[in-house]
């Protein structure tokens, strides 16, 4: 018997206003637990898609359910982790990351021991007092995505959230996300740019065509886990990349 | 030398400078003329004979110039929060705080008198209306400046308006309030001054630098005219120094400009 989807995507359209279609027609359907990542040239919509998810643009035509309730109906399932670490600067560490569960009512004592425990996996346990502007770039991006696990959600939206960052941060990064994944259920959809990061993460990658966006191809990544330096350098994988990157190639030559 | 004894040094020098010039300018007068610029000799000899009323004085400034600043920081806050919350508010309302703000207080002071009565009421109505106006701009502008990216995640969380403006929108604009708090505490001093001179009363209290002021130049009592100017400014360099050390206070743990350099 096929699982249910925790997110689905039927024949989804989405347009801004009168303008131009942004996102045609999008079926698409995420397991529980999947890593899904999207990536397509710029244009193509995958932000978007993401926000649709996160009930915080509505759908044009068709329906997104989100573990079989409507995004908005859904929000408190939801954490999502932005471009930018939008940390608040006037709070510490331990503060951002208990900020969300405090807003929902969450009591002191229970916000403490999450707090802990996902500093703890994200490895800035001991900055819990530490203010933004005291962090670098990279460990900011740290406590973004331990204030989105904070929130305990079944679905984790990243939005190019490595994409400021260098090679080596992103790469430490990417092993760290995987080996929090694969500790807990969350289904992940990650917005990137990068091929390698796709491939490196995901169980599935859906390329996708712009103007109007929409889902080109979806690639299953048998990698298999846990994934970690050492799989960049394997065969296996640097076959993924290339297939991928000829992929994304040729739709971008298609666009252009 | 080192570059602390020299942020010491160089002011000191130009004081120094500045005072032998003083007694320069004083001598060459010829003598009869000589009592329109009284030496700080002469103005620190007033000090000591009317330091009891220049004492009782300058706290009944104080007393009016705090009040007004009070005032003018809490109802510019509450004003600034309605403002934030409503652009056709802040639209309809933003001409006339522009007008009031225009409005040349001397000139309304005698009326001013009339409703309120001489004296401290008065010196804190019209210290309040000389602060409020770059308070209410400031925090206003702080208010609706959040971060984008910051709101949306606010949004995403399904935050209430209130949480909002409580978790995020108020802490934002901190910086913002603090700026129109710095002008407001060089404002409110003066303020009380003005207030004072043109509706301070010696009912009562006795009266501020103002109203003492207004005695010293009548009686022309030069030298001690001057120590109340010199008052007062002791009084502006006290107001300021508190707004900066609960600016300090406030910010200096996350905020941009209370960045140390050797971070």
């Amino acid at each position: 018997m096929p699982a249910t989807p925790i997110v689905e995507f039927r024949e989804v359209t989405k347009r801004f206003g009168g303008g131009p279609l942004v996102l045609d027609r999008i079926t698409l359907a995420a397991e529980a637990g999947e890593f899904v990542s999207l990536i397509g040239p710029s244009g193509c919509g995958k932000s978007t898609l993401l926000r649709l998810i996160a009930g915080l643009t509505p759908v044009s035509s068709g329906a997104v359910t989100v573990d079989g309730l409507t995004p908005d109906a859904a929000a408190a399932e939801l954490a999502f982790v932005f471009q930018e670490p939008t940390l608040l600067p006037w709070l510490t560490v331990a503060g951002n990351v208990e900020l969300a569960p405090h807003l929902r009512g969450i009591s002191g004592a229970a916000r403490a021991a999450t707090r802990q425990q996902v500093l703890d996996l994200v490895r800035l346990g001991d900055r819990a007092d530490a203010y933004p502007r005291q962090l670098s770039g990279g460990q900011r991006m740290r406590v973004s995505l331990a204030r989105a696990l904070a929130l305990e959600p079944k679905i984790l939206l990243l939005d190019e959230p490595f994409g400021a960052l260098d090679e080596m941060t992103r790469e430490h990064l990417n092993e760290e996300l995987l080996a929090i994944h694969a500790q807990a259920a969350w289904t992940a959809f990650f917005v990137t740019h990068s091929v390698a990061e796709a491939v490196f993460l995901s169980n599935r990658i859906v390329v996708m065509a712009s103007k109007p966006g929409r889902i080109h191809t979806q690639i299953r990544v048998e990698l298999p886990h846990p994934r970690t330096a050492e799989t960049r350098l394997s065969r296996a994988y640097h076959d993924v990349v290339a297939d991928v990157s000829r992929l994304l190639r040729s739709v971008e030559t298609a666009a252009a | 030398m080192s570059p602390r004894l020299l942020r010491l040094a160089l002011p000191a020098a130009t004081g120094a400078v500045m005072i032998a010039a003083w007694y320069g300018l004083h001598f060459w007068l010829d003598a009869e003329m000589r009592f329109l610029l009284p030496t700080p000799g002469q103005i620190l000899a007033a000090f000591r004979d009317n330091g009891s009323d220049l004492a009782r004085a300058a706290l009944n400034t104080t007393e009016g110039a705090l009040l007004g600043f009070g005032f003018a920081a809490s109802v510019s806050f509450l004003l600034a929060v309605g403002l934030s919350l409503s652009a056709p508010v802040r639209a309809s309302l933003y001409p006339y705080l522009m007008i009031l703000q225009m409005t040349p207080v001397i000139i309304i002071a005698p009326i001013l008198v009339l409703w309120v009565g001489a004296g401290l009421k008065s010196v804190t109505v019209i210290t309040f209306l000389i602060c409020f106006f770059p308070l209410v701009v400031n925090t206003t502008q702080g208010l609706v400046s959040t971060d984008r990216n910051l709101v949306e995640l606010f949004a995403m969380w399904r935050a209430s308006r209130w949480q909002q403006l409580r978790h995020l929108r108020v802490p934002a604009a901190l910086p913002y309030f603090f700026t129109g708090l710095r002008i407001a505490a060089t404002l409110a001093p003066i303020g009380a001054l003005v207030g004072d001179y043109t509706a301070g009363s010696s009912a009562g209290d006795g009266g501020g630098l103002g109203f003492l002021a207004i005695i010293y130049s009548s009686q022309a009592k030069y030298p001690a005219l001057f120590a109340t100017a010199a008052t007062t400014c002791v009084l502006g360099f006290i107001f300021t120094s508190g707004v900066l050390a609960l600016s300090w206070f406030a910010l200096h743990h996350w905020h941009d400009s209370y960045e140390r350099s050797d971070q």
